[in-house]
């Protein structure tokens, strides 16, 4: 129980600090922030339901008024806009990629990983963002699936990355990685 | 580490936060219907004056929060702009100025303290299907403490690299930053559980 609630709370904080840590972006030149790289590791790492819940508190923790969005950015206002569909469904994401880990034992862990932030970090979190983003700012499913491209080389960069991390974590700490415990 | 809440008191701190945010969820469940760009305008000024009412810095203060929106809010003009839908656009823009004009309002005037007390408050009734609600404010304050201390350690882990190496530091600095939040949550655990654990202190 001690272990569950530290673990939610250490990764709620880790993705704060991954969108926080100054002069720092994944790929030189392009500015991708390693916050959503946070929430697939939530996943792949912590498993569906703590990886989820770890989301949930730093979205709470951000409602209440913390600038622990990438950017400094924070408060209620960030979820009256249409793109909130995306930090709505960050915790489903995580769950997601989480499912994925726990339920495909076989193979490769870094593998695994990577394919299971692609289906929930891209699939699902797209699924949730770009319906809302429509009712949102009233579009037309073309028009706003258009607006949401450009986002996706990154993700997909990070959904790579997130499959390499998982895999250097299950080797340093094999029992820490609790979508395998 | 700096919360987002003005950093002096207004008459409109001392309303008391459940109110405020009754308050916005009624406004934005109203006004997102609204088309009428007369009527929006209208609101849009009204929360201008609000802000100007509590204060000067209030409105430069909110106008420094919007910046990541007006970004967006761009992006839709130019769109609006090019297919010559005009008012549809502006209605667009108006009504998200004025949702997110609003909800920072009240993340601007209410303490952190407060904030935390009406999720509390809010989850009193999961009390009684035996969730442990003690443990959610544990975990809230874990993450205000720790958030500051894993940046630092990460700018940390950030400044050794750039003195070892000509590279810029990329996503390889990941993996030691997400150990160490692995370390630091076993670590807790373990100092948690000596000191009597989550189970005893909900009986009180």
């Amino acid at each position: 129980m001690e272990r569950n609630l530290t673990f939610i709370a250490l990764f709620a904080a880790l993705i704060a600090a991954l969108g926080l840590l100054p002069k720092f972006t994944l790929m030189s030149g392009i500015p991708i922030t390693a916050q959503t790289l946070g929430i697939m590791l939530c996943g792949t790492i912590l498993g569906a339901k703590r990886g989820a819940l770890a989301v949930v508190l730093f979205l709470v923790l951000v409602a209440v008024g913390l600038p622990l969005l990438a950017g400094g950015r924070g408060g209620l206002g960030v979820f009256t806009t249409p793109w909130a569909g995306f930090l709505f469904g960050w915790p489903v994401a995580a769950y997601a990629t989480g499912l994925v880990v726990e339920k495909w034992r076989a193979g490769d862990l870094g593998l695994i990983a990577g394919v299971a932030s692609v289906i929930g970090g891209i699939g699902v979190l797209y699924a949730i963002a770009i319906p809302y983003y429509m009712v949102g700012a009233d579009k037309g499913l073309v028009e706003a699936t258009i607006t949401m491209l450009p986002f996706v080389p990154g993700d997909l960069i990070k959904c790579v990355l997130a499959g390499v991390v998982t895999k250097a974590i299950w080797k340093a700490r094999p029992e820490a990685v609790l979508s395998r415990g | 580490m700096l919360a987002l809440t003005l950093p002096r008191r207004t008459w409109a701190h001392g309303v008391p936060a459940g109110w405020k945010l009754a308050a916005l969820a009624l406004a934005s469940a109203f006004l997102f219907p609204v088309d009428n760009l007369w009527v929006l305008s209208a609101a849009l000024l009204a929360v201008v004056v609000l802000h100007l009412f509590t204060g000067r810095d209030v409105l430069r203060y909110a106008l420094w929060m919007m910046r990541p929106i007006v970004f967006f809010a761009a992006i839709i003009g130019i769109y609006h702009l090019v297919t010559w839908d005009i008012a549809a656009g502006t209605a667009i823009v108006l009504r998200m100025l004025l949702l997110v004009g609003l909800a920072n309002f009240v993340t601007m005037t209410t303490a952190l303290d407060s904030m935390i007390a009406v999720i509390e408050w809010l989850l009193q009734p999961m009390r009684r299907i035996g969730v442990n609600t003690h443990a959610i404010g544990l975990a809230i304050a874990m993450v205000i403490r720790f958030t500051p201390a894993l940046v630092q350690k990460g700018s940390a882990l950030i400044e050794s690299w750039r003195a070892r190496s000509a590279k810029r530091p990329g996503w390889r600095i990941t993996i030691p930053v997400c150990l160490l939040a692995l370390d630091d949550a076993e670590h807790i655990s373990e100092a948690l559980r000596a000191r009597g654990g989550l189970a005893t202190r909900t009986r009180t």
